[in-house]
Order: structure tokens, then C-alpha cells, then sequence
């Protein structure tokens, strides 16, 4: 018994010394910025709902907000679909284990490479007379500003794309290989063709690793500021202004309530987008769910 | 033969897919070899100076080193920034080593009051950009008077709860029977920790590790909001500052600025795949 308890404190004092770091620098200030959300800039009263209405009804946080929520739209399945089709393709070539091996690092290098190193390179394509138009003239297709003009939106896609697939493709082949062998067989006794398989066995038997490959996706997601900030700076073309150019120039501008207003609505949105997302997962194989993730929290245990 | 011919078919995409994928890399490579002029030769209409399109050489005409011997002798800010990324590199690995690996330890292998309430805190952190956590983050860093020094990127650095999350991963996939006969044994709690769980456990800590490496090596946000004085910016920050003018220059210094990530890289790939699965599959 009095070792039990011992154990407990153990367990706290590992804990304890990184959870006040993160008590210091994160939940505690979050909830100042949570009270501010609610007070004037001046003076420190209290104002109800009126920093958020401001946010609401501010043009750049609208037009922000859109474009994160498009480009969201676009590039989580964009990415999910080209990832998996990577990764079937790589488990069909895995005999061969030296090019296996070459696919796979090449496809993670550009998670390796810092942003500011490619800067510069992107500038390069995407101009006027970059690389990309001068491609697209030799076919004879007439280019575009791609960086000034509503194709910045597809350059941003394309460098998410560019920078997250590797890590994608890494999460589908553990999820696949997470698959029995036996299990195929026994279907394939059964009668089973490969397209059966992958739809009545991978996916359902995948689904808990599917949540968080798209919850991985969607919070890399917002790293693609750093690319679009680089390249274009802080007002870039409109279809690119994402939330966060529009957090950091707020922030230049020291407007901290409407800051404050607009990180907590950033906060539950994140928040509840991921919970909608394990609300889908739970309903449509509910029993499946219960027997292998525990609780509420599934597939973070 | 029908079978052969289906593998090839499958592999055309695949390595035109990874060549894409490395192709900055050795843009980057060649642009470093390459001679001011010969660059601004390839690149002038993008600076407007020629007709046309830009194009790009596979191999450089005149391969010369001057670019190279430019960077690391005449350009002291570089090294400057250089020592920077390091310096914050290193210390919020530290900082994570330090405090993130006995916590993630706590959260996989003890039943505590509070538990999971601290574990439901780490992951929600973990899921929050930037963004949200950035205002508080500043609030404490001005309270403190950290702003405006490398600190301010690195305690926050040091206190992130993504590398936690993948160490807490690993640690709960270490037999609870190991730990039971070590007790029977005799072992303090913290020699087990010592002698079983950082060398069992090593492979997700130093998957943690590398991912926050390579974190840390682009890290944009918080040094733009954190740092004023422009001698304690990072490369990241430093990079992009530099003009296309002066291309040839930026190039090699993007090159340099990629070396360290590709050497984590190419030495810990592995632990890189390991630590990426763990965040999806369960050990």
C-alpha cells in the first residue's frame, strides 16, 4: 500500500518539472489571453462579446478565415489521396529493397529541408519569366504571374503538397504494415480480389491510424505560412492571405484584444474540427472503435 | 512478364515523383558551384534584365568556388546567424532531453491523481498552431523580460509537447514485465528510468529529438514575433533577406544553411520513420 502511493509521487515528480514549463508558457498565459479576449485594449474593462464581434466583422479576418478553410479543403485530400497512392505504390515495389529504401528517403528529403532554404528556388519558378512558364512555353502554353495573381493559391498548394507527402507516405506504409499478413490470406482463401481486400480489411482495420494521419496533415497544414510568408511577405496576393499573415500583422500592430479574440475562435476551431472529425470516425464503426480505442480521447492513448 | 512489365509501370511515377522531390536539393547544389555571372546569365529575365525565360543548368558551365569562398570568409553575419540557429537548436534539445523525456516517462508508466487531465493538456497543445499559443506566449516572455534575447525562442522551444507525445509513445511500448522483475530486484524507481527506460526507450527519444531538429532548423514564426534585434535572428530569418541580386550568393548560403539538416537527416532516417509512425500507429 505504502508503496503505492510512493509510486504515485514518483510518477508526479516525473512529470512535474516539464508540465511547469508548459503550465508557464502555455496554459497559464492562454488564460490571460482568454480574459483579455473579454476586456478593452485601454483601460482593461470589461466588454462582453466586443473584441469578437470586431474580429467578425473585420474584412481581412473573413477573407483570412475563407482562404484557411479552402485551402484546407483542397490540400487535406489532395494530399491523403496522393500519399496513399505513394504508398501502395511503394509496399508493391517493397521486394526490391534498394530502390524501396531510395523512394522512400528521397520522399522524406523535403521535410528535411529548412524553409529558407527554398525560398529563393520558388521565387525562380514562379516568376513571370521563371522556370515554370518557361516549361509551359515550350508546349506552348501561354503562363501566368503565377505569385500576383489567383494562381498563388495553387503555388501554396503545391508546396504543402511538396513538403508534406514524405511524412504522409511514412504514416501509410506503418498503418499498412500495422495490417496482419494473415488476415489477407485467410480472404484470399475465401476468394477475396486485391480490391476487396484494400476496401473490406486495410481501411476498417486502418481507421484509427487514418484519424490521426489526418489530424498530423491538418496541423502541418498551418506550417505552409512559413513558405507563403518567405516568398510572398506579410500582404501577399489576396488569395493567399491565410490567418496566420493576418495574426502576425495584428500583432505588429499591437491590436492585442482583437488578438486575443481571434486566437481563443482559432483555438475552438482547431479544437472542434478535430472533434468532429473522431465524432465521424466513432459513428460510422462505432463497435469496431470501442473494442480498440479506449475512452474519449481513442486514438491519442 | 506481364507482371514485370505491370512493376515497371509502377515505377515510373514513383521515382518521377521522387526526383521531384529532391530536385530543390540539387538546384541548390549546382547553384552553389555556379559563377555570379553565369547564374545572372540563366536567371536575367527574372531580374528583368534579359528576354525570355529563365532557364537552369544541370552542371555549371564553369564550376568556381567563389560563391563558396565569399560565404565563409567575407561574410561574418552569416556565421553570426549560423550560431544562432545553433544556439537554439541546441538548446531546446536540451531542454527537451532535460525535462520532456522524465515527463513523458511519468505520463506512460505511473498512475497519478491528475493524469490524464495533464495528458489531455499536452495534447491539445501538441494540435494548436502557432497562432493560438502565440499572444500568450509573448504576455510571458515580455513579464519575465525574456523578449528580444535567444531565450524567447527557447524556453518555449524546450516546453513543446510534440516531442513528448512521440517519446510518451515509445515508453508505453516497453513490457510492464521488464519493469516488474527490475523492482523485484531491487531498483529505485529513478534507476529504472535510468537503466531501463532512456535504453529501451532510446529509439523514441531520439526520434523526438530528430523531428525537433528539423523543427528547429526552420523555425520562422516565433524568432519574427520574439526578436527585434536583427543579430539574434536565425538563418531562417536571415535567407530570405537576401535579394535575388545577388543570387548566386543565396544560393550557396541556402546550401550551407541545408547541410546540418541533411546530415540529421541522412544519419537518423530512421528514427525519422520510427517517430513519424509512432504519432499514428500503435507500438
Amino acid at each position: 500500500m505504502k508503496k503505492q502511493k510512493r509510486r504515485k509521487v514518483t510518477g508526479l515528480c516525473f512529470v512535474l518539472p516539464g508540465f511547469t514549463g508548459v503550465a508557464v508558457f502555455y496554459l497559464i498565459p492562454f488564460l490571460d489571453v482568454f480574459r483579455r479576449s473579454f476586456v478593452t485594449a485601454i483601460g482593461n474593462r470589461f466588454c462582453g462579446f466586443r473584441n469578437y464581434r470586431t474580429v467578425f466583422s473585420n474584412a481581412a479576418f473573413r477573407l483570412a478565415a475563407g482562404n484557411t478553410l479552402q485551402f484546407l479543403a483542397v490540400c487535406l485530400p489532395l494530399l491523403l489521396a496522393l500519399s496513399l497512392l505513394a504508398a501502395l505504390g511503394l509496399s508493391a515495389v517493397a521486394e526490391n529493397e534498394k530502390l524501396y529504401a531510395i523512394l522512400k528517403g528521397a520522399y522524406l528529403i523535403p521535410l528535411a529541408v529548412p524553409a529558407a532554404s527554398v525560398v529563393l528556388l520558388w521565387r525562380l519558378v514562379f516568376d513571370r519569366y521563371g522556370f515554370l512558364n518557361g516549361i509551359l512555353d515550350v508546349f506552348g502554353i501561354a503562363g501566368e504571374d503565377w505569385m500576383n495573381s489567383g494562381a498563388a493559391f495553387g503555388v501554396l498548394v503545391f508546396g504543402y503538397i511538396w513538403k508534406n507527402t514524405g511524412y504522409v507516405v511514412v504514416l501509410w506504409l506503418a498503418g499498412l504494415s500495422s495490417v496482419p499478413e494473415t488476415l489477407y490470406e485467410a480472404a484470399r482463401v475465401d476468394g477475396a480480389g486485391k480490391w476487396d481486400c484494400f476496401v473490406r480489411i486495410t481501411i476498417p482495420l486502418m481507421r484509427p491510424a487514418i484519424f490521426m494521419i489526418v489530424v498530423i496533415s491538418l496541423l502541418n497544414s498551418f506550417k505552409v505560412f512559413r513558405e507563403a510568408w518567405m516568398v510572398a511577405g506579410s500582404y501577399p496576393q489576396e488569395s493567399i492571405y491565410l490567418l496566420q499573415h493576418l495574426f502576425n500583422n495584428w500583432f505588429r500592430d499591437l491590436s492585442m484584444d482583437r488578438i486575443a479574440a481571434a486566437a481563443v475562435l482559432l483555438c475552438i476551431a482547431v479544437f472542434g474540427l478535430i472533434r468532429l472529425l473522431q465524432r465521424c470516425w466513432e459513428g460510422s464503426r462505432q463497435r469496431f472503435i470501442k473494442s480498440s480505442w479506449t475512452g474519449r480521447w481513442g486514438g491519442f492513448e | 512478364m506481364n507482371k514485370k512489365r505491370k512493376r515497371i509501370l509502377i515505377c515510373i511515377p514513383l521515382c518521377a515523383a521522387a526526383v521531384f522531390a529532391v530536385s530543390p536539393v540539387l538546384f541548390l547544389l549546382t547553384g552553389t558551384f555556379m559563377g555570379t555571372r553565369e547564374i545572372a546569365s540563366y536567371i536575367g529575365p527574372v531580374l528583368g534584365e534579359d528576354e525570355g525565360f529563365a532557364v537552369w543548368r544541370l552542371m555549371p558551365l564553369y564550376p568556381t568556388l567563389a560563391n563558396v569562398v565569399e560565404l565563409l570568409l567575407d561574410s561574418p553575419e552569416f556565421f553570426h546567424m549560423f550560431w544562432n540557429t545553433a544556439k537554439i537548436t541546441c538548446g531546446v534539445l536540451a531542454g527537451q532531453l532535460l525535462f520532456g523525456t522524465p515527463a513523458a516517462w511519468g505520463l506512460a508508466r505511473y498512475a497519478f491523481p491528475g493524469k490524464k487531465k495533464i495528458y489531455m493538456c499536452y495534447i491539445l497543445l501538441m494540435m494548436m498552431p502557432f497562432q493560438v499559443t502565440m499572444l500568450s506566449e509573448y504576455l510571458v516572455l515580455d513579464a519575465m523580460g525574456l523578449l528580444d534575447t535567444l531565450w524567447a525562442v527557447i524556453l518555449p522551444g524546450a516546453f513543446s509537447t510534440f516531442p513528448p507525445f512521440i517519446m510518451y509513445r515509445f515508453f508505453c511500448g516497453i513490457p510492464e514485465s521488464l519493469i516488474e522483475a527490475a523492482r523485484v530486484d531491487g531498483a529505485g524507481e529513478i534507476m529504472i528510468f535510468f537503466k531501463i527506460g532512456i535504453p529501451v526507450g532510446s529509439s523514441g527519444i531520439i526520434s523526438a529529438m530528430v523531428l525537433q531538429f528539423l523543427e528547429c532548423q526552420s523555425m520562422i514564426e516565433q524568432p519574427s514575433v520574439f526578436l527585434k534585434t536583427k543579430r539574434l535572428w536565425p538563418l531562417a530569418l536571415y535567407l530570405p533577406e537576401i535579394g535575388l541580386k545577388e543570387a548566386g550568393f543565396a544560393l550557396c548560403a541556402s546550401f550551407v544553411a541545408l547541410i546540418p539538416a541533411i546530415c540529421i537527416f541522412l544519419s537518423g532516417q530512421e528514427y525519422l520513420e520510427q517517430g513519424i509512425a509512432a504519432t499514428a500507429i500503435k507500438e
